[in-house]
């Protein structure tokens, strides 16, 4: 165990990082949340320079009795889960499928990893134009192969569009987690249920997905924080429209759009509590596997 | 029930043959052990007789009936594994549960099960914890509780105690060959352990290189080994083996005396030395004897203890009718 001296010692090593770590949070943090109690609205001559108007809590009241903002908690939610049900679910059968020995096995295993590297903006194009364009998308193309009516993807289905186009960027790093995590099982383990009578669907029940709670865990809570916040997939494809503005997105039109810095802070300061809540509830309910 | 046949068994990994035409029979009831060296084939054995393996050639009968293709669940075998193989998420009283779980068992004939096992095996108290809760033999116990619920026609161990500290191993052999003497039914132990071998078993089967070497009693192992690696392997400390004019002298290629058969003189013997190291256990000692002209190191056990010191010179005789002659093959010569 650490000594007292070899702990001072690593508190003194680790000042710097911290230092930086909390400077880098910190300043912005206070920042949000120095601007979410003024009127800050650059475009009508308020500038830091001159000295912002207090206007206490009205930001934050204006910001959830704004019509778009029930909406967008939904529209963040809906993708939120419906990625993470995708990416856990095939991430479980993907990694257990390359699990197996196979002809291969490493130029697939690469291949499946691949969308994780392709740039968010890049990838959600080329789903947009290549794939999803009811004209010339290769989905369209399907759709008229079969005497079908093109599906108007981006519109119509927009929110479920959005999860396809997330799910599949996000599905090689769940996979990927969830495969090194099955290489960590004992091989005896499954000799040992098979020889007490499971067969592959109870081993699969029983001892594969327990043992795979833990990474389930983290990729849950991974994914979920960085979910939360993705933002060029929605700006390059809907721009916000079709019911798939989600809260990231909000915050970003209030500033940025409507020039009001004050109201998107106020935002900004609900993203956190929202993200906190999340992860909060999260570690509650399936952090009982991390200590396990 | 629970007789095994293993008739022209082969096991092939790819190019590599690891067990050669084999035949083996094993009676109902009896407990056999397979030793041999590490990396002869003792686990690839037990493990296509338990069916986790499929066999390259031959055929298994199990109680006369062909298993050559029926699935591990099927063949009514319970097998213990070294690392034990417990099931990490599910208390000890689930672990237990699980086979009969998964065969349909009813719930209160799964309870009286348990209660039993718990009781025979001293682990009423830990039913609650995980297996991460618990100490080895802990550990292993339960792994012997989850055979021994299913009631199965054989029990098959992959050297269960090899994890364990040598005084805990003595007492879970003990346990393991009190259940067989309880419960009658067929186990097949495998082990490198001839400690082990030698105490538990009342058929051992020496394999080396897949092949076996001899099939006997320990006692007929000990006394009557077909050869030299029989002779060499069996026996602890091991048989001193000599080969050369010492040899011819007996008319055998090599001659093989065990320890305990020699005797000890201070003024007169068969052959001179130098004492090297004593190993005092108490009720023996252990004498390494070098420069005997013969091998590097003659082994010699004495019961009680001689005042002889490190580098002192002393005589050895062989007690004639107990030496084991071997020919050019390395086979006994009877
Ligand atoms: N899956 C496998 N693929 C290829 N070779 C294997 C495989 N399993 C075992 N072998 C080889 O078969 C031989 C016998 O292995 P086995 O595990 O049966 O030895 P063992 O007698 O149990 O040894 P130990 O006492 O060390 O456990 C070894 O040479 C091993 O390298
Ligand atoms: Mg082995």
């Amino acid at each position: 165990m650490a000594t007292q001296h070899s702990r001072s010692a690593a508190r003194l090593m680790m000042a710097p990082a911290v230092v930086l770590l909390l400077g880098w949070m910190l300043v912005p943090l206070t920042m949000t949340l120095f601007f979410s109690f003024k009127k800050y609205l650059p475009l009508r001559g308020d500038s830091l320079a001159n000295g912002l108007d207090w206007v206490g809590f009205e930001n934050y009241v204006r910001f959830v009795t704004s019509s778009s903002f029930w909406p967008s908690i939904y529209a963040t939610l809906v993708i939120v889960g419906g990625v993470l049900a995708i990416t856990v679910t095939l991430g479980v059968l993907l990694a257990i499928l390359l699990n197996q020995p196979m002809w291969g096995q490493g130029i697939v295993r690469i291949l499946v990893i691949a969308p994780f590297f392709v740039m968010p903006t890049v990838s959600a194009l080329v789903w947009k134009n290549m794939f999803m364009d009811p004209v010339n998308g290769l989905l369209a193309h399907l759709w008229k192969a079969f005497g079908a009516a093109p599906v108007e993807w981006l519109s119509q289905a927009s929110l479920p569009s959005l999860i396809l186009i997330v799910s599949w960027q996000w599905l090689p790093f769940a996979t990927l987690i969830l495969l090194t995590a099955i290489q960590s099982l004992d091989s005896e383990q499954l000799e040992a249920s098979e020889m007490d009578g499971a067969q592959p669907l109870s081993r699969f029940f029983y001892i594969i997905l327990p043992h795979l709670g833990r990474a389930i865990t983290i990729v849950i809570l991974i994914q979920t924080i960085f979910l939360l916040a993705i933002f060029a997939e929605i700006f390059v494809t809907t721009g916000g429209a079709f019911g798939t503005k989600t809260l990231s997105y909000l915050i970003f039109q209030r500033v940025l759009e409507s020039q009001n810095v004050g109201l998107g802070s106020a935002g900004g300061v609900y993203a956190i509590i929202l993200a906190n809540i999340v992860a909060i509830f999260l570690m509650r309910i399936v952090g009982k596997n991390l200590d396990a | 029930m629970g007789q095994i046949q293993l008739n022209q068994v082969t096991k092939s990994f790819g190019d590599v043959q690891v067990i050669p035409p084999l035949d083996l029979t094993i009676e109902d009831g009896e407990f056999t052990v397979f030793v041999g060296p590490s990396g002869c084939g003792k686990s690839t054995l037990l493990r296509l007789i338990a069916g986790l393996e499929d066999i390259t050639s031959g055929h298994i009968a199990i109680d006369g009936k062909d298993a050559t293709d029926v699935p591990p669940a099927k063949r009514g075998l319970a097998m213990v594994f070294q690392s034990y193989a417990l099931y990490p998420h599910m208390s000890v009283r689930k672990n237990i549960a699980f086979p009969m779980r998964m065969a349909g068992v009813p719930e209160d004939e799964q309870k009286r099960r348990i209660e039993a096992a718990a009781k025979a095996l001293n682990l009423t108290d830990y039913l609650d914890r995980r297996p991460g809760q618990l100490s080895g033999g802990q550990r292993q116990r339960v792994a012997i509780g989850r055979a021994i619920v299913r009631e199965p026609a054989a029990f098959l161990f992959d050297e269960p105690l090899s994890n364990l500290d040598a005084a805990l191993r003595v007492g879970m052999r003990l346990e393991i060959s009190e259940l067989h003497k309880r419960l009658a039914t067929t186990m097949i132990y495998v082990t490198h352990d001839q400690v082990e071998a030698m105490t538990m078993a009342d058929k051992i089967v020496v394999l080396r290189a897949g092949n076996i070497e001899q099939v006997g009693s320990p006692l007929e192992l000990y006394h009557e080994p077909r050869n030299t690696f029989v002779a060499g392997f069996i026996g602890s400390p091991k048989m001193n083996l000599f080969d050369g004019a010492e040899a011819q002298k007996h008319g055998a290629t090599t001659i093989g005396i065990r320890p305990e058969h020699i005797d000890v003189s201070k003024t007169e013997g068969t052959w001179k030395g130098r004492v090297g190291v004593a190993e005092h256990l108490g009720s023996d000692t252990f004498i390494h004897v070098h420069d005997t002209g013969l091998v590097d190191m003659v082994t010699v056990r004495i019961t009680g203890d001689i005042a002889a010191r490190h580098g002192d010179e002393i005589y050895l005789s062989p007690q004639l009718d107990k030496l084991h002659k071997f020919d050019a093959e390395g086979l006994a010569i009877r």
